[in-house]
């Protein structure tokens, strides 16, 4: 029962706090001629009018489902009282259909737009309101959304989209087509200037799904968010599959299968939450430096437990993640794509409080078909863990892309037996694939730091932030291989048909399955006994911060799509 | 040391067998440090996955012989005899468990004229055989348990023993030590079952399937009395240690001495201890184990002939180092003391800190890798062995301890003010621990006052162990712990260094309005700053906390309306959401901005699973036997299957009287925690 009442009077609180940080205007009202309301009160009208978007038994509506309103997510994902509104009077423009009628016009129509403060920092936000059409884009909402997209290119700050909107406002026809269009088209001319996130809170379907495909990140909320170009009753008529919209769009798919989004979160606030903490991470802009935080985790931290991770046999499993883990900032790590393509771990981290983008083959999972990570994997031990695959490869490059785009470093930790064979992989267009991310690692400008924990293998090798595609500095640990590939498969080329293939092994294992045929080259730098990793990453990111490399001019790269 | 070290100067050369607790615990590199001291080389044997083992690390040569399962390294005594020879090691120390007490293993080093540090065969032999040793100890005029009797062959029989004696009965393997494979049988059914498990038991740990089966003393406390003899037929006793506080018959927390015991008594027990060692001739150290009724009877229970987990608290009330004893013992010299010379010096306490969940059973095995680990060695007067560092795994393989912490003070109240520090202190993280239970049983009424029995545990948290309660003032505590770090992780994150190019117009803030839920109950927290130290307003209460707010550190030491505390940070995120070690118990807390906590009120509730259909398998382990198939009908608490872990069998019972919908286990199969064994419908 105190529970529940504390709950409650912090409701009643909230009502008060929520209305004061939106409300703008005086107070007091110049008083003009009788029988016509005054400006001022029809300012404070309408200004009260957008504040509850489509009226209380909407917003109760949007509650039901277990979803916040636009103002509320607002309210969350900023710092209290920074937010400032714009276009809080825009009303849209459609005349048929009836939508003139004055109960139809919504100030603000079916979106809030602003900028705001994360923690201090600038970043310009558009939340669309489902209570208004069902958050449906009109051309006002979409002129909205270009208004702060264009400023916050012209300032240099983020953009963070909180999507929740039925689709196109089918009464203004071509208009809202045009308004997708101007979007989107925003959306690519920013891309790589200013980080752009979208958070998928409602449904977001039809052509309104490229706006988010187009941005850095895609996050969805579970249970409640759905991204598909065409909904269930469609693909049942279209394909006779019967699917929900769960299987169809949710978090799960779209985080799981199809590789669409970047994370998802249990609900709203858990969203907004996280978003705020995800945020700290980025660079405002492309001109910005990766930022630094104060940090109280020691930059010359030993971390004994690496000295003894990888294991001995060079079959069996471990978790790389325990590596990044153990060697960043406080333990804390943030994953993009925690359950998609998990042979290969991406993800920010900070490495004495400077922002780091983290690439790690994962020798725990197994590439290719297999999702479900089987516990006690390091049992068995299986050739073809952490193989590069092609979903594993186009989530690195991507990742690998926004980190160079906006001056984040990039530490990568290589255990690597090589790509995956395999028709599936071969048709699938693994070549074209796998191109990327060597592609994206190539072209990379920022600080490049590779830690080889165990296998480099082959094409593979080249591909993970080597020596050969300008990492800056390239450690291997004792446990290293740098080979074309592993003892079995190359003894039986090198010694075809000879009799002694075990002794032919040992010797193999002998000359190559150690760190010293790279380090002879100087294809690493330097190796390394495994505790001293993050003494050493930090020493070289202070270093590196200062580095200053340039690709030739071009109109732009053509990146293996 | 002077004698000794010339003494041993010989490039004599020790093998250490692996210990029982192996990769997790290790007694191993006690005996390394004193052999170290003593100018010993020594030698480490290990399976294939203690390669990294500490106490691998830390001996002058290591040798591998054999696979993770025990039967085929640490008691596989072809290869332990290579390694001997190969290394030429002199002497062999057994360590502990494991081939520690075999006789066949000390006849064959004696063949090889290897000198085995601990007893001769005979004495092994004699009481390493609890029929035998029981004989023995009546014919030296030794205390043994009334009802007692012989070897038996099938369920039958066990029952009709049972009978004869009288229940309660307690059956175990004859071969195995401690509380290993014991059972308690109150009825024929029962004595069958547990005839099952326990010659199951012995096979599989001991290879000898004989079993005993005696009666069993209700509310007894364990105390035991070490001592030491030489070759020359001296003998010593060196006090008790009371061991009752135990679970599944297995010690968890151990004192010495004891506070039951007085002067006339300890001496009774001493004096009898040292006849039984001298009438098997006994030579080096051993500990004889008495039950201990309420009236002081005593009864032998059984004599280990080896060094003990928990020997350390002897050493620190009387001085002496056993391994260094030992080492003497072997090489043919006389004892140091005389029995007037071993003082009762201070108190000191030693808790077992075991990778295993004490919310069930008091203790099922976790495994897991230690991702980080920080003994309590800033503190004064503690002592840690332990076999793991960080980064080591606790595997499935083996039993689950991590250490014995022990701590000394000159008095008890003293030692046990040390030992809740120390388990504050204690970072373990990345495997479940019992850390919660030890630091209440310190702590708790009944044991402060002595007033303890084997059966502690079940009768003091009948309901199982739940964890510590909060008091009001604890609640008050916690929740301004929480919430000042909650606000000291914001206010850092607003800490960019270097030139921001948009600045920050924003005023620092200096209150928060805060809400915290822990436990199920809502608090609304007015908390303000000034400096490193939070106000924090709890229904009308004001609380100051301070702390230097070092968000990376394990340990987050605050001081609370000027009491100072150590508590643990275990995970923080995002979302609020706080995990908080405070007096050993894991706190689950969530801090949300009143703004946050009011909009939660619409957040969608997620439906948990159905567990009563479900049976899951509540630690790491290994399916043994599989008794349902799809289709069957099982009743409530019938047994489904059998998971080993840690040679530990458990029996999986039905929840509830139903049709088995399917099974997803077989027979021979590793499951992990939390794995689908049987789907009931």
């Amino acid at each position: 029962m105190a529970a529940l009442a504390a709950v409650r009077r912090c409701r009643v609180l909230l009502h008060g706090a929520v209305k004061s940080s939106f409300r703008g205007s005086p107070s007091q009202p110049r008083s003009y001629s009788a029988g016509r309301l005054s400006v001022q009160e029809r300012i404070e009208r309408k200004r009260q009018a957008a504040l509850v978007g489509g009226g209380q038994k909407r917003i109760d509506a949007q509650h039901g489902r277990g979803k916040l309103t636009a103002r509320e997510r607002v309210a969350l994902l900023l710092d209290p009282d920074s937010f400032v509104e714009y276009d809080a009077f825009v009303e849209h423009r459609c005349s048929d259909f009836g939508m003139e009628a004055d109960h139809n016009k919504f100030p603000g129509d079916s979106v809030v737009t602003g900028q705001g403060r994360i923690n201090g920092r600038l970043v310009y936000v558009f939340s669309q309101d489902f209570t208004v059409f069902g958050g449906s884009l009109s051309g006002a909402h979409a002129q909205k959304i270009c208004k702060i997209m264009d400023q916050a290119m012209l300032v240099g700050a983020p953009v963070i989209g909180l999507n929740d909107s039925g689709g196109a406002r089918i009464q203004e026809g071509v208009e809202s087509l045009a308004g997708y269009a101007d979007i989107f088209l925003r959306n690519v001319m920013a891309s790589g200037v200013v980080p752009q996130i979208s958070l998928i809170m409602g449904p977001c379907a039809g052509g309104a799904v490229y706006s988010p495909a187009l941005t850095d990140f895609t996050f969805m909320v579970k249970d409640t968010s759905y991204l598909f170009i065409t909904g269930p009753d469609v693909v049942k008529s279209v394909t006779n599959e019967d699917v929900t919209q769960e299987e169809l769009g949710g978090a799960k798919t779209h985080t799981a299968v199809s590789g669409v989004a970047h994370k998802a979160f249990e609900n709203d606030i858990d969203a907004l939450l996280n978003l705020r903490e995800f945020f700290n991470f980025l660079p405002l802009s492309n001109k910005d430096p990766s930022p630094v935080t104060e940090c109280h985790d020691p930059s010359d931290r030993l971390v004994p437990g690496l000295d003894t991770l990888v294991p001995l046999e060079s079959t069996k499993a471990y978790d790389m993640l325990d590596v990044i883990h153990s060697i960043v900032d406080e333990r804390d790590f943030f994953e993009i794509m925690p359950n998609y393509a998990k042979n290969i771990v991406v993800g920010f981290a900070r490495m004495n409080g400077r922002t780091v983008g983290i690439v790690g083959n994962q020798p725990k999972v197994a590439s290719g078909e297999s999702k479900a990570p089987i516990r006690y994997q390091h049992l068995i031990s299986k050739l073809y863990y952490c193989c590069l695959d092609i979903n594993s490869s186009v989530k690195g490059a991507r990742f690998v892309r926004f980190c160079d785009a906006f001056n984040v470093p990039i530490i990568t930790f290589v255990d690597v037996p090589g790509f995956l064979p395999g028709t599936a992989q071969e048709y699938g267009g693994i070549i074209r694939h796998g191109a990327k991310l060597l592609y994206a690692f190539a072209e990379a400008t920022v600080p490049k730091i590779t830690i080889i924990t165990r296998k480099a293998y082959g094409g593979a090798y080249d591909v993970m932030s080597s020596k050969h595609l300008r990492g800056d500095v390239n450690y291997a640990w004792p446990s290293a291989e740098v080979a074309v590939m592993g003892a079995k498969g190359a003894v039986q080329i090198i010694f075809r048909g000879k009799n002694n293939q075990a002794d032919a092994e040992a010797e193999y294992v002998e000359k190559f399955a150690n760190p010293f045929p790279a380090a002879v080259r100087g294809f690493v730098d330097d190796i390394v006994v495994p505790s001293t990793t993050r003494r050493r990453i930090c020493r070289d990111l202070e270093v590196l911060a200062t580095k200053k490399q340039t690709n030739p001019w071009k109109k732009h790269a053509n990146v293996p799509l | 040391y002077l004698i000794d070290h010339a003494a041993f100067r010989s490039r004599c050369c020790i093998i250490v067998s692996r210990a029982q607790y192996s990769t997790v615990y290790d007694h191993n590199e006690k005996v390394m440090k004193t052999c170290k001291k003593m100018g010993i080389k020594t030698v480490a044997v290990h399976s294939d996955v203690d390669a990294n083992a500490v106490h691998v690390k830390m001996a002058d040569e290591a040798v591998c012989v054999g696979p993770a399962p025990t039967s085929k390294s640490y008691l596989n005594m072809d290869a332990i005899m290579n390694a001997i020879r190969q290394t030429g090691a002199q002497a062999v120390h057994p360590g502990y468990g494991f081939l520690s007490e075999n006789k066949e293993f000390a006849k064959r080093l004696a063949a090889e004229g290897v000198s085995f540090i601990g007893p001769d065969t005979h004495a092994i032999q004699a009481m390493g055989d609890k029929i035998e040793s029981k004989l023995i100890a009546k014919a030296a005029k030794v205390n043994t348990i009334p009802g007692f009797d012989g070897v038996v062959k099938d369920a039958d029989e066990a029952v009709r023993i049972a009978n004869e004696i009288g229940y309660p009965v307690m059956i175990k393997a004859s071969a195995g030590g401690g509380g290993k494979g014991m059972r308690i049988a109150w009825n024929d059914e029962e004595t069958r079952e547990g005839f099952r498990f326990s010659s199951q038991e012995a096979a599989s740990s001991f290879g000898d399937d004989r079993l005993l089966i005696e009666k069993f003393i209700d509310n007894p406390r364990h105390i035991e009395i070490q001592v030491l003899a030489d070759k020359h037929g001296n003998a010593l006793w060196l006090n008790e240690r009371e061991c009752s506080i135990q679970r599944r018959n297995q010690k968890v927390v151990e004192e010495a001495p004891s506070t039951f015991l007085d002067p006339e008594t300890r001496r009774a027990m001493g004096e009898q201890a040292v006849s039984l060692a001298k009438a098997v001739n006994y030579s080096s150290a051993g500990t004889v184990e008495f039950l201990v009724d309420s009236r002081k009877n005593f009864y032998f229970l059984e004599m280990n002939t080896r060094l003990q987990v928990e020997h350390p608290i002897t050493e620190c009330i009387t001085g002496l180092d056993l391994v260094q004893q030992m080492i003497r013992i072997a090489k043919g010299f006389p004892l140091q003391h005389t029995q007037a010379e071993i003082p009762i010096n201070g108190w000191a306490i030693e808790s077992r800190v075991y990778a295993e969940d004490p919310y069930k059973s008091f203790g099922l095995p976790s495994i897991g890798r230690l991702s980080q680990y920080q003994e309590p060695l800033n503190l004064h007067n503690v002592r840690v062995d332990s076999g793991i560092e960080e980064g080591s795994d606790i595997s499935i393989y083996y039993d689950p301890m991590i250490s014995k912490l022990v701590t000394y003070g000159a008095t008890r109240a003293e030692a046990l003010k040390k030992m809740e520090d120390a388990l504050d202190n204690y970072v373990i993280r990345g495997v479940t621990h019992n850390i919660p239970l030890l630091r209440e049983i310190i702590v708790h009424p009944r044991f402060i006052s002595g007033d303890i029995s084997t059966k502690f545990l079940p009768e003091v948290y009948p309901e199982g162990f739940k964890g510590h309660q909060l008091t009001a003032t604890g609640r008050k505590e916690l929740l301004a712990t929480a919430a000042s770090l909650f606000v000291a992780a914001q206010l850092r994150a607003q800490k960019f260094l270097g030139d921001l190019r948009v600045s920050n117009t924003q005023q620092e803030r200096r209150s928060w309005e805060l809400c915290v839920e822990l436990e199920k109950g809502v608090h609304m927290l007015g908390v303000s700053r000034s400096g490193a130290t939070y106000t924090v307003e709890i229904d009308g209460d004001k609380l100051e906390v301070s702390s230097d707010w070092n968000l990376a550190s394990p340990l987050l030491t605050v001081t609370l309306n000027g009491i100072h505390r150590t508590l643990q940070c275990l995970s923080r995120n995002a979302a609020g959401e706080i995990s908080l070690q405070y007096l050993g118990t894991t706190f689950k807390l969530r801090v949300l901005s009143k703004l946050a906590a009011a909009l939660s009120v619409h957040m969608p509730e997620k439906v948990p699973e159905d567990t009563s259909s479900i049976l899951r398998s509540p630690m790491p382990g290994t399916v043994v036997a599989v008794s349902v198939k799809a289709g069957d009908t099982v009743a409530e608490g019938q047994e489904i299957c059998v998971i080993e872990a840690m040679k530990m069998q458990n029996s999986m019972t039905a929840a509830k009287t139903a049709k088995v919908r399917s099974v997803h286990c077989k027979p021979g199969e590793t499951v992990g925690e939390g794995d689908l064994l049987v789907e009931l419908e």
